[in-house]
């Protein structure tokens, strides 16, 4: 592969992580969010996989592969079957109705926390200077906007996606300045994600049997 | 020497024990349920791992060298000291779990099924804490500490209630999100650990030693993402909200387990992170960062005691109080106060695991301090507990915890470095308000006529109808107040001589500070 297309691809894969964590701020539905979830995914594992053929290792690629099957795959649904039983127990019971920042505001936050992002990166960019580095702050930027999106909004399958996006925008970092922390800890990584997000879906199913809905306005009971 | 080749054969086994037996125990939990017969395997695989832990610290006391099995687990003096603390608090949670359960069971709050469950789950989360401590690799600390999370999400929502799930999902949220950060910590730690070419990795004791060529822009922001993630785990402010939470609303014996231990486990991340940044970067980064959280939790916990009204979020916010205290201990650094940072990690584990546990059983009936009033006349072995837990949690001599904080407020005020000064200063006073506070509670709990709330113990008029009435706490059982009392007096112990544990407290402080 020449050194200008991988510049491109990296780009392009990059591109399109911000732009999905964007989208999941500016959309309502939570449908649409978990498909431009999933849509991050896709360009997750896309970067792994340029990542990986630029270095020319096979294990990256499979790493590529599994970032894939769990991001794109396998987390969405876990997020939509969380949705679907909400739908039909509360009827219709799908979009982010009251988010704490309106959709301008959060669109602005975003381009402030990419500012951010670009600002805190500068010495992970300086440290080794290269095409891929040159794209840690758009991991950071994704992990800024997934904390935004876990504390503005109050649906718990959004605080779920918010939750996933900084962990989306860690991976990239990582795969970005180092291609991996070692096979061990990353399998065990996705692992406890996959995990804790079982765990999530579990706790909103009952959330609903005990309040009724998955309104985290409603989560009032403890207090001092 | 046939003894000494023995040794070296079953040392790098016995480092596996403390995940092996109680992940072992969780497998018969899963298939025989929970019986007659097993209702004492908590406490067995508890006792092999405190045998364990000590025999582990006798040799690495006795080589004067860590214990290593291939990459993946690393026992030094704090690995075996961690080991102790993990096991102790779990010997003394396993003893009183027993009675809990059957009073659950009796009360119709929980089936054999759900007890089964519950003690796999509990096995579990012990089998992770130990891993974390054991872990060589910094990532493989960070998995298990997270699985902690996951482990500990269903033994707090274990009830179902509204509340209950409530203080799941924020237990889980929170976390997870706190973690994400260290995890992006160690993303960045790791980066710098590769371009400074040393190929250190995420291994502890390489990055140690590859301390001094890590770059400092990449590795300050790492510290302060580590710092921050472990932190929130550890209950440190800022992100401290789920904790009171989480802890009211678990069964007691894992809120004595949370607050006694995993709290600490959390905190041995931070400890083992600052060795590596006090070289990369100097002392003085760490030190600002702690002092900051310290000063914050404790305002955080003096704010929220004076007008607390549920006494299950008293002691977690005494907790979050004890961790600030750590984290001080941290900032000054130096042997002296990391091995009284350790002693209180200790201290603090068995006296509020005895606070919690106590507490445990009169939540069987309530959890509102107004309506307790005159435990000390229908329930004097509790009430005695109790009362003289908290003395041993305000640090009153001659409890452990008394000698660590005098050892913390010296080396803060001896330090040398007049901003560590005045924030121990600070300290103390939010100290001595915590302990206004939780004399005040404890005392309206434990005094006064029993008759003047709405929880009536067994007084003469009511014990005879004792049990048809629902707000009566169950007789204390013999085996809960063995291990309440067994509790009390092993901090009392430690309080007068630490005995054999100096060395090992010593050698501990000693790997993470470097110096003799």
């Amino acid at each position: 592969m020449t050194t200008g297309l991988y510049v491109q691809l990296l780009n392009l894969s990059a591109g399109g992580l911000l732009l999905a964590a964007v989208l999941v701020l500016w959309r309502r539905e939570l449908t649409v969010i978990i498909r431009v979830f999933a849509a991050q995914g896709v360009a997750l594992a896309g970067l792994v996989a340029v990542v990986a053929m630029h270095e020319g290792s096979p294990e990256l690629a499979g790493v590529a592969l599994g970032v894939l099957v769990l991001r794109a795959g396998v987390l969405p649904a876990v997020l939509r079957r969380a949705l679907a039983t909400n739908r039909s127990a509360a009827g219709g019971d799908v979009r982010e109705v009251r988010p704490l920042v309106n959709v301008t505001a959060s669109l602005l936050a975003a381009a402030v926390l990419t500012l951010l992002a670009l600002a805190v990166s500068q010495p992970l960019v300086q440290l080794a200077p290269s095409p891929a580095t040159q794209a840690v702050p758009i991991g950071m930027a994704v992990v800024l906007i997934g904390f935004f999106v876990l504390v503005t909004r109050r649906r718990a399958v959004s605080q779920l996606v918010g939750f996933l996006l900084m962990d989306n925008g860690i991976t990239a970092v990582g795969f970005l300045t180092t291609a991996g922390i070692g096979l061990v800890v990353e399998v065990g990584v996705a692992l406890d994600v996959l995990l804790a997000v079982l765990v999530l879906q579990v706790l909103t199913g009952r959330m609903r049997e005990a309040f009724g809905g998955t309104d985290l306005d409603e989560l009032r009971e403890l207090h001092d | 020497m046939p003894e000494a080749m023995m040794t070296v054969a079953v040392t790098p086994l016995l480092a596996f024990l403390p995940v092996a037996v109680p992940a072992a125990g969780a497998i018969v939990h899963v298939i025989v349920g929970y019986r007659r017969g097993t209702v004492w395997v908590g406490t067995l695989s508890a006792a092999i791992v405190l045998l364990t832990s000590i025999v582990l610290a006798a040799q690495v006391i006795g080589n004067g060298m860590p214990v290593t099995v291939g990459g993946l687990l690393r026992v030094d003096a704090l690995t075996a000291f961690m080991l102790i603390v993990i096991a102790t608090v779990a010997l003394l949670t396993a003893i009183a779990t027993p009675a809990h359960l059957a009073a659950e069971i009796a009360a119709g709050r929980a089936s054999a099924r759900t007890a089964a469950r519950y003690s796999a789950l509990v096995q579990l989360f012990l089998a992770a804490m130990a891993a974390a401590v054991l872990a060589a690799d910094l990532g493989v600390a960070w998995v298990a500490i997270e699985a902690t999370t996951i482990l500990t999400a269903f033994l707090v929502g274990l009830r179902r209630t509204r509340a209950a799930v409530e203080a799941a999902w924020k237990y889980v949220v929170i976390c997870s999100a706190g973690i994400a950060l260290a995890l992006l910590g160690l993303v960045l730690l790791n980066y710098a650990a590769q371009q400074s070419g040393t190929g250190a990795g995420l291994d502890w004791a390489r990055l140690v030693g590859a301390a001094p060529s890590l770059d400092p822009g990449v590795t300050r922001i790492a510290v302060v993402l580590l710092i921050v993630g472990f932190g929130t785990k550890a209950g440190l402010a800022p992100l401290h909200a789920w904790l009171p939470d989480a802890h009211s609303q678990a069964p007691a014996p894992v809120s004595a387990l949370m607050s006694g231990v995993l709290l600490s486990v959390a905190f041995y991340a931070i400890l083992r992170t600052k060795v590596i940044a006090d070289i990369a970067l100097g002392p003085g980064f760490t030190r600002a960062l702690l002092i900051a959280t310290a000063l914050a939790s404790l305002a955080v916990a003096a704010s929220l005691l004076l007008a607390q009204r549920d006494y299950k979020r008293m002691l977690a916010y005494s907790s979050i109080e004890h961790m600030g205290l750590l984290a001080l201990g941290a900032a000054a650094g130096g042997p002296a106060a990391t091995a009284a940072v350790l002693l209180h990690v200790l201290g603090h584990g068995l006296v509020k695991s005895v606070l919690f546990l106590g507490a445990g059983h009169l939540l069987q009936s309530t959890s509102r301090i107004d309506d307790i009033r005159g435990l000390a006349a229908s329930q004097p072995v509790l009430a005695g507990c109790l009362g003289v837990g908290v003395l041993a949690l305000l640090g009153l001599p001659p409890f452990s915890i008394f000698a660590s904080e005098l050892g913390i407020a010296r080396a803060g005020l001896g330090a040398g470095s007049a901003v560590l000064a005045w924030a121990t200063a600070a300290a103390l006073i939010l100290v001595v308000v915590i302990a206004a506070a939780l004399v005040n509670h404890t005392s309206r709990m434990l005094l006064g006529e029993p008759g003047d709330g709405a929880y009536r113990a067994e007084t003469p008029g009511a014990a005879r109808i004792g049990d048809t009435m629902t707000r009566t706490a169950p007789r204390l059982s013999r085996s809960t107040a063995a291990a309440l009392l067994a509790g009390l007096l092993a901090a009392a112990t430690l309080g007068i001589t630490t005995g054999p544990l100096s060395a090992l407290l010593d050698a501990a402080a000693h790997t993470l500070t470097g110096t003799p």
